[in-house]
């Protein structure tokens, strides 16, 4: 079967994000990119599938600028036969991004689509559950597990109260979580084969879904600064300050 | 406009989350309908409609909704929600699983979080790790909103007295099925609901070192949480995970021992009114949010504040 992956360019997540001082818009200047760790774990669960013999092909979707193409060439190098890049220089909002990767979908008929819970820079968690309610399919979201057997897919999911599984049937949508797998580094051989792997390059006007945003930015702004407080000298201080200064126990 | 609040619940009550939710909806302005959707759900249904400021109370009984499976529950929002101007959700795992799929529906943008409303169409949410607070513009009809509860007052559980009425026919996308789940038994308080929070993190070196937390916490009445590297390492449960990608928690107090303090575990619990950081690293990040710091190793601080207290 084919599995299909969507992987997000994003700021680093060890990058502390600023907004810039007029409020527009967060400055992403010079910043390092790179792939959402949600879609790694997206693309290291679709390889470890073909790695099983379950799938037979595992497809890398970006959605962005040109230069993300150096995400999809990351998830090649991870394993991923193939790339799709959707280029566009606008902002994909979640529901216009769901609508593209459902015309990909369409096209490509995968029987399972794994995307990342949530992108570290949105922090939406939107995109898998619009695409699998758009293509009428069921989804196993914030996965810490996946196995599939047979035309059927289980799916343990973390949950507020902790673990639940759901059995879905494929064709089906999975969002991961952290705990779902470790990614594994790209090795030097297979970064430069993940060179000559096929990277097709289509538009949202080709694939004829409008992306207009639906929400507008009016401003950014840094949350209310934390003061750092004091450093107490022992335990005796501390319960103190807690108990006379504080009057929280 | 009217907005409709989706209940968290077990069936047999209302979980906290919904009273903040319906605070979100009281800020936003205008009848307030909670939709209470469950399997033998009769008694979260009443105890919906004492809510304060609830003026309906909806309840879709049907085996399709009995373990909350999205793809059966959005189906029937989108037919009920329809003619609603917004419709709600706390952003809880349930909420986060649902509400998308209902905005898709329905070809509207969802607004994931929100921690503030500035009008009726106008919200703020927190974007990059909380690093930076967004205030976005929906030009859509209906608005769908999952809403961070730790950012909203709970409105009170009793008072109301709204109508009760059945709803919606039984959709069964028929394409996914509840098998089982695990849950963590706890008689501490919900870590999202709780006034103290003691979290521990990869300092606490395994999980039996955390019992010296369960101590700790029960002299308090807290709940304990802890990092993603303690859950990562085996040493508590996933549902115990605080931040940016875990819960979020903004408790009276919020112990952290044992966590250095990275952005990720920071947007969890940064709106915490006190914040204490018990860590041996005087350079640890976490002390810069931290109004009280103790510079300790924690195996001799936590026995010690236990004794203290
Ligand atoms: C002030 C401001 C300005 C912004 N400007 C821009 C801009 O100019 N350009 C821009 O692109 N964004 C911009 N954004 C970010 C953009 O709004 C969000 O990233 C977008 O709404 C998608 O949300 P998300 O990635 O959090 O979705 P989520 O729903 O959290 O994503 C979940 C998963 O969906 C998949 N997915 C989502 N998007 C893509 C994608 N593009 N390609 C492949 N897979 C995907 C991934 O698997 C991902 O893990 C801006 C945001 C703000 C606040
Ligand atoms: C996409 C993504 C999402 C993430 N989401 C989350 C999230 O939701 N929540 C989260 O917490 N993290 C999250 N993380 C992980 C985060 O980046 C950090 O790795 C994690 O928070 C570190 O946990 P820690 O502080 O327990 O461990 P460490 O960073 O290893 O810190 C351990 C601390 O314990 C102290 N210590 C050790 N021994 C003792 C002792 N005997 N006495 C006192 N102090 C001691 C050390 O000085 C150190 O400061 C995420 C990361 C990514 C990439």
């Amino acid at each position: 079967m084919k599995v299909l992956v969507a992987v997000k360019r994003v700021v680093d997540y060890n990058v502390k994000v600023r907004p810039k001082s007029d409020g527009t818009d967060v400055d992403l200047n010079n910043v390092k990119m790179a792939i959402n760790p949600f879609c790694e774990i997206a693309v290291e669960e679709a390889v470890r599938l073909k790695e099983k013999g379950v799938a037979t092909e595992v497809i890398a979707v970006s959605i962005g600028p040109k230069v993300a193409q150096e995400q999809i060439r990351t998830a090649l190098a991870l394993g991923a036969d193939r790339g799709i890049l959707v280029e566009s220089d606008a902002e994909i909002q979640p529901l216009a991004a769901a609508k593209l990767l459902k015309a990909i979908v369409d096209k490509e008929q995968p029987q399972l689509v794994i995307l990342g819970k949530q992108a570290i820079d949105g922090d939406n968690n939107q995109t898998g559950q619009m695409l699998a309610a758009l293509a009428g399919l069921p989804q196993g979201t914030f996965a810490s597990e996946v196995g599939v057997e047979g035309e059927q897919v289980s799916v343990t999911r973390e949950i507020d109260g902790g673990l639940q599984t759901v059995k879905l049937n494929l064709p089906a949508v999975v969002t991961t979580d952290l705990r779902l797998n470790e990614p594994r580094y790209a090795s030097l051989p297979n970064i430069m084969k993940a060179k000559k792997k096929p990277l097709d390059t289509l538009t949202p006007d080709e694939l004829g879904v409008d992306v207009a945003p639906r929400l507008k930015t009016l401003k950014v702004e840094p949350p209310a600064e934390r003061q750092a407080g004091i450093k107490v000298a022992d335990v005796a201080e501390l319960v103190a300050k807690l108990k006379n200064e504080a009057k929280v126990i | 406009m009217s907005i409709l609040v989706l209940a968290e619940h077990d069936n047999a009550s209302i979980k906290g989350a919904t009273l903040n939710t319906v605070a979100a909806a009281k800020a936003i302005g205008g009848d307030i309908a909670v939709l209470v959707a469950g399997e033998g759900c009769g008694a979260a249904a009443e105890a919906a409609a004492k809510i304060d400021g609830v003026s309906k109370v909806l309840v879709a009984d049907n085996a399709a909704y009995g373990h909350q499976l999205a793809e059966n529950v959005s189906l029937l929002i989108a037919e009920v929600g329809k003619d609603y101007g917004h419709i709600l959700a706390p952003a809880t795992t349930t909420g986060k699983n649902t509400l998308p799929r209902v905005a898709a529906l329905l070809d509207v943008a969802q607004i994931s979080e929100i921690t503030s409303v500035e009008s009726a169409d106008t919200f703020q949410r927190p974007i990059y790790a909380g690093n930076v607070i967004a205030t976005v513009q929906s030009s859509d009809a209906i608005k769908v909103i999952t809403v961070r509860t730790t950012a909203f007052d709970a409105v009170a559980a009793e008072g109301g007295s709204a109508a009760v009425e059945a709803v919606g026919a039984a959709h069964d996308a028929g394409t996914s099925s509840w098998v089982g789940e695990e849950l963590a038994k706890s008689d501490r308080p919900e870590l999202t609901a709780a006034d103290i929070v003691i979290s521990g993190g990869r300092g606490m070196q395994n999980g039996d070192n955390f019992s010296m937390l369960y101590a700790l916490a029960d002299k308090l009445g807290a709940a304990v949480g802890a990092s993603r590297a303690a859950v990562d390492a085996g040493f508590v449960p996933n549902d115990m995970q605080v931040g940016q990608t875990g819960k979020i928690v903004a408790p009276n107090l919020y112990v952290a021992v044992g966590i250095s303090g990275a952005i990720q575990h920071l947007a969890g619990m940064k709106d915490s009114k006190v914040i204490v950081a018990i860590n041996k690293d005087e350079d640890a990040p976490i002390f810069q949010v931290a109004d009280y710091g103790l510079v300790a190793d924690l195996f001799e601080a936590v026995p010690e504040l236990d004794k203290a207290l």
